[in-house]
């Protein structure tokens, strides 16, 4: 009996334990807190739910009819006390929870830039259909389906669709976020260390769907800025024509990048969807513009 | 409904003053209070019209607004013919409950010429408005204005179709307790589309003329 | 313009094996089932009993009937969900398309929801609320029959477009832009949305009516605070369904104007806004759990009071606690998209607001358990699925509470963490509830129980299965697999499918069994019969023959207090009884049968089909002759049948023994 135990244990451990990828694996700070906070509300909940299944099972046990110990009470209907408990209990988890999730909410923002003394990479994001376009617009270059970021620097998202809604998303960094045809949302990420990590789409978008996956490189400062120089010395430029390439439908796409950017392409993806006789009727707001 | 009571307990029914101990209610209230929370379901629908237009007032894609486009004058006589079409609807209710046939039929025929009056003008303001290419394909706004009035205006339309059968039903059926409620349904139905009206005429026509 | 619209041969999908051989195997039993009932002749009996029938138990059981084979459809689509993720890893494809797969999971949601836990529910009320009002129907018969020819409707327009066409590919819940004519521009979408829109029609007659019976037509002396539980949490569902399911009708409107008309509310030119779908549908959607959890809640009060031999703890609490859950329901909905982009203050709102309502929920929980407390409780079929129930539900609101927590929800939001987590309270919460009523209730109905050993079978197969198929599901969410994906590339996730689909086989078992209980309690009925009262009830349905009369009660019985029936027994035992009294019989009227509700249905799905496809004629004829049938029914001569005291008094007389009342 005690074998079969430790077998059970070993087994559970080796599969459990070769399941620590995605959230649970953080490498950076905003997945960090956001696995921090899981355990939390999981410790502070799984504290009310294992005494209730427990007490769940042995009163099923114990005042089973055949149980001739137990006692019958048949007019036991109400108590004070217990109601007093059986309100409050709950109240008081929620009120525990709630408080880690309020003071989460506000700490984990997607909108709220991380504080750092290195400057902030900008990166705009338009999913497409099916398959993601990254633009570094001070850089001046662009990639499909490969996101490059240089290790300990914030990353700056503002993010859109060119048509259905789609998630942008990158477990081991931190949260997900919509992206919206002609508004724009925003995203704050950080990779604390160097690696290869797997980003997707987390709103079904259609067809090609499944195949909307990319990677997310995190390399050192100087391997950045090498990248960056190899990217502007050869390939496409991405412009108004060859954009409209690009938003061909298309699935599995491998990864390639853009030497040149035109200027404010993304602001014109952004409203290119806006019919409109006039002038532009969907302005930026304020609100949600990107720091310089 | 036949509500001859057996006896669990030796309660007798004098001693019983609270209503919700009464036993079941007469037909004439259940199908009055059925018909009630049918309207307020209505009205939640018209509310999520409303949502809709409020989210999408601005949403005019570069096309006309609504203060370029809407015709208070009209507006104002429609809301004028509603209002006396609930007036005459209420004497046409005075009418069934005394049981006078002439009475109710004039009530009723002048309850839905308001009634039609105040659709011919609305669908003049809509094709009117489509003319001028402000049709509901042009913008969001548009959409939602058409869809929000055009809403209320097809619920009009079901009430003066309606109010045609009822008047059928008293010519074969006469004054009998069936035809009565469905006569007091009517009237509900028809007092509640006029206060459903004055919002529209509010949110859509004075505040959005306004802006 | 074509006199058939866009319906062509080229609408069959001739070339797709897989859909074929369903659509063969459907049509092969709709003839099969059609024939036997036709040369047996049967079908003046199903027309005249059943068909055209306004009696409430008639209709709860159709409304069961429909249920269960929609679970099964909706369950298939659930073996081939499975069977694909767990092949199709790496470089596979699996054997479903993605145009198929997406199918799919679409059907599989609308299905599971509006198909097979709406109806059950529905059933369930239906049948049990009249005569645990002790009262004789609901407050609208022939509506009841309308609105259950509606939900019949909806479910023949989705099972048709397994042949004709296509189905919805944008999920369950059908966001534009992806489902708008833009992004889906065939007939999938509509159907739909048309088959939800002529369905959420009868269901909201449905709740109309259950509000009105509940508040205005009780038994004598049945004051709100001596009404059952199960009767408490009837009103609640019913007014969610009066308040939500019109904000659901005005949002579909809008997406086919959107797509029928070229309307601008959600696209993406014209200014449309697609947040407000998202708003606009979970305003409903999060209203519609609880419509649906709720019913489920109160036949655990029933079934775990009854099987303790007590009154249920804390009666006032549940109440209150019910109708918390009932007004809660309506601001949290939020949290089905705390991933918008919404601001902090606003999703730490709506996280606290969810939070908030799992303090009732909580309650009702330690109710039963303290109604267990100091009982004597006898292990029957649905005294298991109760205890299957509460051991499962507190997880899956658990994770649902974890999810709340916004950056927690950043992480897994849309995975089959998720996924889990909305399997885990359904089945465990919903499923099992009906399941338990579906038990507790059927001797009640038919008048003779449903074989015990079968039903313990199918509850185990049914409680493996489901921890089986979904705790791997967990685990995938966290390991940052998404929901709805046909193929994957992450090899490490595919042992934990594959344990989902062994899981689904599991259940699979279970309802093999709940099949053969059906077969066998039928054929070995006259072993298994019972009286009035086989689990010795507390309420008043126990109090009538198995099954009820048409007019349920011949007297209206006099309550004095909450579990009426418990109360009579205990003064019969302490001789406490009242002398007996003379019964006086009165002829009673009940409410004549009537073909409007099948009418409408049959228009209805003419309507729905022709707007489908374009064909405006069709759809012209379906709409006049909903009309013509409403003025048929609205100026037929006779509306009631007197049933003669002779009859009523005969019947009494013949169940003197087993009748209380």
């Amino acid at each position: 009996m005690r074998y079969l135990l430790i077998a059970v244990l070993l087994v559970a451990t080796a599969t459990l334990g070769g399941c620590v990828e995605g959230g649970l694996d953080p490498k950076g700070p905003i997945a960090l807190a956001e696995r921090q906070i899981l355990f939390n509300s999981l410790g502070i909940m799984l504290a009310i739910v294992i005494p209730t299944i427990l007490a769940t099972l042995g009163f099923a046990i114990w005042f089973r009819a055949s149980n001739e110990r137990a006692r019958y009470r048949p007019n036991f209907r109400y108590s004070g006390r217990l109601e007093m408990l059986v309100w409050s209990i709950p109240a008081m988890t929620v009120f525990l929870v709630g408080g880690v999730a309020w003071v989460g909410s506000h700490d984990v923002s997607p909108r709220k830039p991380i504080a750092s003394t290195e400057r902030p990479v900008r990166v705009q994001v338009a999913s497409l259909d099916w398959k993601w376009l990254f633009i570094y617009p001070e850089l001046g270059i662009a990639s499909v389906n490969q996101l490059t970021i240089p290790v300990g620097a914030p990353v700056s998202f503002e993010l859109t669709s060119s048509g259905v809604m789609n998630s942008f998303f990158v477990p081991q960094l931190g949260s997900q976020i919509y992206t919206m045809a002609g508004m724009v949302s925003r995203l704050h990420l950080r990779a604390d260390d160097a690696g290869t990590y797997r980003g997707m789409s987390a709103q079904f978008s259609g067809d090609g769907f499944s195949d909307m996956h990319f990677n997310v490189d995190a390399v050192p400062a100087e391997k950045f800025a090498q990248w960056v120089d190899l990217v502007r010395s050869d390939g496409p430029e991405l412009n108004a024509k060859t954009y409209a390439d690009l938003a061909k439908p298309s699935e599995t796409v491998a990864p390639f990048t853009y030497r040149a950017v035109a200027t404010d392409l993304f602001d014109s993806i952004l409203v290119s969807e806006v019919q409109s006789d006039d002038a532009l009727c969907r302005s930026y707001p304020k609100s949600m513009r990107a720091e310089k | 409904m036949n509500v001859n009571v057996a006896l669990i307990d030796d309660v007798s029914p004098e001693t019983r003053p609270i209503a919700s101990e009464a036993g079941p209610a007469p037909k004439r209230v259940v199908v009055a209070y059925g018909f009630w929370i049918f309207l307020l379901s209505d009205i939640v629908m018209f509310a999520a019209l409303f949502a809709a237009y409020a989210v999408l007032a601005q949403a005019t894609a570069g096309g006309p607004s609504g203060a370029q486009l809407f015709n208070q004058v009209s507006v104002a006589i429609e809301t004028a013919c509603l209002l006396a079409s609930s007036y005459t609807c209420g004497l046409m209710s005075l009418a069934v409950g005394s049981q006078r046939r002439f009475r109710t039929y004039l009530a009723a025929v002048a309850t839905f010429a308001l009634g039609a009056a105040f659709l011919t003008l609305e669908l003049r303001e809509f094709a009117g408005m489509i003319a001028v290419g402000a049709a509901p394909q042009r913008s969001a706004f548009l959409s939602a204005f058409f869809t929000l009035v055009g809403c209320h205006g097809l619920h009009v339309t079901v009430g003066l179709i309606w109010l045609a059968v009822m008047m059928l039903q008293i010519a074969v059926k006469g004054f009998r307790a069936t035809v009565e409620r469905r006569l007091l349904c009517f009237s509900l139905f028809w007092h509640a589309l006029d206060i459903i009206w004055v919002w529209l005429f509010t949110v859509v026509y004075l505040m959005g003329g306004l802006s | 313009m074509t006199l058939l619209g866009k319906l062509s041969w080229s609408a069959i999908p001739f070339d797709q094996p897989i859909v074929m051989g369903a659509t063969a195997m459907m049509v092969l039993v709709i003839a099969f089932v059609l024939g036997w009932v036709t040369l047996k002749g049967y079908v003046p009996y199903l027309w005249s009993e059943w068909i055209t029938s306004v009696d409430h138990k008639r209709i709860g059981v159709m409304y069961i009937i429909l249920a269960l084979i929609m679970l099964l459809r909706g369950f298939a689509d659930a073996i081939m969900m499975r069977a694909q993720q767990a092949i199709a890893v790496g470089g596979a494809q699996g054997y479903l398309p993605p145009e198929h797969f997406d199918q799919i999971f679409s059907a599989h949601g609308t299905i599971m929801i509006f198909f097979m836990a709406m109806p059950f529910v529905i059933g369930l009320m239906n049948f049990v609320v009249p005569l645990q009002l002790g009262v004789r129907d609901m407050a609208f018969p022939t509506l009841n029959s309308v609105a259950l020819g509606l939900t019949a409707s909806g479910i023949l327009l989705t099972n048709i477009s397994l042949a004709v066409g296509e189905f919805a590919k944008a999920g369950w819940v059908a966001y534009p832009p992806l489902s708008e004519l833009q992004f889906s521009p065939g007939v999938g979408v509509d159907y739909y949305l048309w088959a939800l829109q002529i369905s959420g029609v009868g269901t909201l007659m449905t709740g109309i009516n259950f509000v009105a019976t509940i508040l205005k037509t009780r038994s004598p002396g049945m004051s709100y605070m001596r009404m059952p539980v199960f009767c408490w949490t009837a009103l609640a569902s019913n007014l969610l369904i009066v308040a939500a399911f019109p904000v659901l009708t005005a949002t579909f409107a809008m997406l086919l104007l959107d797509r029928y008309l070229g309307f601008h509310f959600f696209t993406i030119d014209g200014q449309g806004n697609a947040m407000m779908y998202v708003n606009l549908f979970w305003v409903w959607g999060h209203p519609e759990v609880y419509i649906l959890i709720l019913p489920a809640f109160g036949v655990f009060s029933e079934v775990v009071s009854t099987f303790s031999g007590k009154p249920l703890f804390g009666y006032r609490s549940m109440v209150a606690a019910t109708m918390v859950i009932c007004v809660l329901s309506f601001v949290v909905w939020l949290h089905h998209f705390f991933t918008m982009g919404a601001s902090a203050n606003v999703n730490g709102f709506f996280g606290i607001m969810t939070m908030i309502i799992a303090v009732p929920t909580g309650v009702k929980v330690f109710n039963w358990l303290f109604t267990m407390y100091g009982g004597r409780i006898r292990f029957t079929v649905p005294i298991l699925w109760s205890l299957g129930f509460m051991v499962t539900f507190v997880i899956g609101g658990m994770t649902g509470v974890l999810m709340a927590v916004p950056p927690a929800d950043f992480q897994l939001h849309n995975s089959l963490f998720l996924v889990a987590h909305f399997h885990n309270v359904i089945i465990g919460g919903v499923v099992f509830g009906v399941l338990a009523g579906y038990n507790y209730w059927f001797p009640k109905a038919f008048g003779f129980r449903l074989d015990e050993r079968w039903g313990v079978a199918s509850f185990w197969c049914w409680l493996i299965g489901f921890y089986l198929a979904f705790m791997p599901l967990y685990v995938l969410g966290l390991m940052g697999m998404t929901r709805r994906m046909q193929h994957y590339d992450v090899v490490s996730w595919q042992p934990w499918l594959l344990a989902a689909a062994a899981g689904v086989a599991v259940i699979l078992a279970g309802i093999v069994c709940q099949v053969i209980q059906l077969v066998v309690s039928v054929r070995n009925r006259e072993l298994l019969r019972v009286a009035a009262d086989p689990w010795n009830g507390r309420t008043l349905e126990w109090t009538t023959a198995s099954p009820p009369p048409a007019w349920n009660f011949a007297l209206l019985p006099q309550v004095s207090s909450v579990d009426a029936y418990w109360l009579k027994k205990q003064r019969a035992l302490t001789h406490q009884a009242p002398a007996a009294q003379e019964r006086e019989y009165a002829p009673i009227e009940v409410p004549r049968n009537s073909a409007a509700g099948f009418s409408i249905a049959f228009f209805a799905v003419i309507s729905g089909f022709a707007l489908i496809w374009h064909i405006w004629w069709m759809a012209g004829i379906g709409g006049l002759g909903v009309l013509l049938t409403i003025l048929v029914f609205a100026f037929r001569e006779e509306e009631e049948i007197k049933i003669p005291v002779e009859e009523i008094a005969g019947f009494d007389r013949t169940h003197q023994a087993e009748v209380a009342v």
